[in-house]
């Protein structure tokens, strides 16, 4: 079974919804990033979604953009991010791992070698949000063959048309996009998430975690309680700039977001 | 091999070949097929054409003439000049063509606000003229050091009563406007239409755009049987993203005798780190909703692009083009900005007529061919817009003050 089949199973028996934290791949550097990246699960996340860097992230909104850069100006790569995986692994081989980007580096990579090579560092599924289900059959069906789900979005916009279109050839898990916008913008109220989520579920069987503009323990309670997943993205990243703006030490800027991140989970938990 | 048309794309899912498509986030692709949708409608509506028209006549003041550049001509010694002065329409360049046409399908939609992005700001002042027209609220997203290289435009689009956004993230130029407009687009699907100043973006708008700028090529071609009773023999335009030179070609893609030539925008040149040049320097790539081919690093990091004229300083180009460059059918060559320069001088000093730092690169491919060819051979080249708005640039790069 793959990690995330397994991690959502489990949390159903627990009776909880999963919490999923995104940072971005060597931010601000490839050490800092590499330490919150393992220290993670010990503060409560259940599965990582692991940020991409790329120049253009146009879906993107100013702390995840700012992350971005600043990974890229520190020497980002991807095969630095395999890099990060791979280490990730060798000490947790349960948590699973979501790389989330943008399609041309994947390209650029090479569609095949890309998802060979994230298989073999230990990645567990895709998100590509530049690409839709009209133009992403070319990763989907190399990333099945290397055993990686293709996790699709549904947004506000999606009517029951689409989100038929969305949820035929979806794997993994469905990532609710809470708000008409870019990460890090506006929040939507639980109710219209928990109404949102009803409705994708009577199109799929597969848990649907809900993300964008959630940024306090309180919110992720509320979403915990109507969704399969919380995903809290643009809120810690945040903590690396106001770190590096107040010119702490790396030790500290650690420290706060897996604090941070820890406070989120108790949230999580306490949602049901 | 040859095919037997050229103008068979894009294909229903929006794809010239491998280029083109859709590669947008999940929460604009019911828009973009509305949009889509819409357009197949509003194209195929008589009154929709007929105001399309009247707007053409009456507002941009088409037909633009074609003129015999006979003092250019005999300086260069060789071949026959025409320009198609684009640069005669209302605001000044090529770029009211297409915003007339989306303006039109943004009403017919019932958007309330529209939004662009822009370079050297001719699409974001026929943007901000098409909105005041019609009374729509408009947003311009605009490169800081864009903004400081186009201050008139910058001040046009703001008596026009639209709001001028000063875009600071990446190279703070053309590709990362674009960007801030992608993601007020997706903030704001329920009431804004995004006006795309080229052929690029997600499918329509690289089919979209081009249908509304074939008007250009259209009109050359009625125009040139007029005066010399034939066709031409090479079209020549400039290329940033490629909405001038698909509108000058594309009624001619199908006469296989007629050269077809874009000028892409070279920097210091192809082989430095400071170009433009998509084709020359760049590889298949995706970004802004299409693939079509980018300048990038060997990560698959977009590269900024480098260029004297705002309106080129794009690191892509439309994907019609990548499409037509693998096929063969249209040459891409370079200039430079210190090539530019001299045929922005030449041109304001033989013909009267100051050029778009834009179109001057197009002038300069003609000054390197037309002395070479018979003065039977005829070339039409694109004069997309007018210079007035780069004085303070190429005073800068003359080393004048004023």
């Amino acid at each position: 079974m793959s990690r995330l089949n397994a991690c959502f199973n489990a949390l159903k028996a627990e009776n909880r919804a999963a919490f999923v934290t995104y940072i971005q791949a060597g931010d601000p550097n490839r050490d800092v990033s590499t330490a919150i990246l393992k220290g993670l699960p010990g503060a409560g996340a259940d599965i990582i979604e692991l940020g991409m860097p790329f120049t253009d992230p146009a879906a993107d909104g100013p702390a995840i953009d700012k992350a971005a850069q600043r990974a890229l100006a520190a020497g980002a790569s991807t095969k630095q991010t395999f890099e990060m995986v791979r280490e990730f692994r060798a000490a947790d081989d349960t948590t699973p791992i979501v790389l989330m980007g943008y399609f041309n580096p994947v390209y650029h990579y090479g569609i095949e070698t890309f998802c060979k090579n994230a298989a073999e560092a230990g990645v567990d599924g895709l998100i590509i949000v530049d690409l839709p289900p009209e133009e992403d059959e070319e990763l989907r069906l190399p990333a099945i063959n290397a055993g990686i789900d293709v996790i699709r979005l549904a947004t506000p916009t999606s009517d029951n048309h689409r989100l038929n279109t969305i949820v035929s050839g979806a794997s993994g898990f469905i990532y609710y996009v809470a708000v008409a916008g870019v990460t890090g913008g506006k929040s939507a109220t639980a109710d219209d998430i928990g109404d949102a989520v009803a409705r994708i579920k009577r199109h799929t069987n597969l848990p649907v975690a809900v993300g964008f503009g959630i940024r306090t323990p309180e919110q992720a309670a509320a979403i915990a309680s109507r969704a399969d997943a919380v995903v809290v993205g643009s809120a810690i990243v945040s903590l690396i700039e106001q770190g590096l703006e107040k010119q702490t030490s790396d030790a500290n800027i650690i420290e706060n977001v897996l604090n941070f991140t820890q406070t989120l989970a108790k949230g999580v938990l306490s949602g049901r | 091999m040859a095919l037997n048309s050229y103008k068979t794309g894009p294909d229903e899912k929006g794809h010239f070949g491998v280029f083109g498509g859709r590669y947008v986030s999940e929460t604009l692709m019911p828009l973009v097929l509305s949009v889509e949708e819409e357009y197949n409608k509003a194209i195929k509506d008589p009154s929709f054409l007929a105001e399309l028209d009247d707007l053409n006549k009456h507002y941009i003041g088409r037909p633009s003439p074609l003129y015999y550049a006979e003092r250019l001509t005999q300086h260069l010694g060789g071949a026959k000049i025409y320009f198609k002065r684009e640069e005669l329409n209302h605001t000044g360049a090529h770029k009211i063509n297409h915003a007339i046409g989306q303006v039109l399908l943004a009403k017919r939609m019932g958007k309330t606000r529209v939004i662009a992005e822009t370079g050297a700001g001719q699409h974001g002042v026929a943007t901000a003229t098409v909105a005041a027209r019609f009374g729509l609220k408009c947003t311009v997203f605009m490169g800081a050091v864009d903004m400081e290289r186009q201050k008139p435009n910058v001040f046009r689009m703001k008596l026009l009563g639209a709001e001028v956004k000063p875009v600071t993230s990446g190279s703070a130029t053309l590709k990362d406007a674009m960007n801030d407009a992608l993601r007020d687009w997706v903030t704001n699907v329920h009431d804004t239409f995004y006006i795309i100043g080229t052929v690029a973006g997600p499918h329509p708008y690289p089919m979209m755009v081009r249908d509304f700028q074939s008007i250009i090529g259209r009109e050359t071609r009625e125009q040139i049987m007029e005066r010399e009773g034939r066709l031409p023999d090479t079209l020549i335009a400039c290329i940033g993203g490629g909405s001038n030179a698909i509108g000058l070609f594309y009624p001619f893609l199908d006469e296989p005798d007629i050269n077809l030539i874009a000028v892409e925008a070279a920097g210091h040149g192809v082989d430095t780190d400071k170009s433009a040049a998509s084709i020359a320097s760049g590889k298949p790539g995706v970004l802004h909703g299409n693939r079509t081919y980018l300048l990038q690093d060997p990560d698959g990091q977009i590269i900024e692009a480098h260029s004297i004229s705002a309106g080129l300083d794009y690191p892509g180009i439309g994907p019609e083009h990548s499409w037509l460059h693998e096929q063969g059918r249209v040459k891409y060559v370079p200039a430079t900005d210190a090539e530019a320069l001299e045929a922005f001088q030449l041109c304001t000093q033989t013909e009267g007529i100051i050029p778009a730092l834009e179109s001057s690169h197009a002038i300069a491919e003609v000054m390197k061919i037309a002395p070479k060819l018979p003065k039977e051979h005829l070339i039409v080249l694109n004069l997309s817009g007018r210079g007035d708005k780069d004085i303070f640039t190429v005073a800068n790069a003359l080393g004048e003050e004023i």
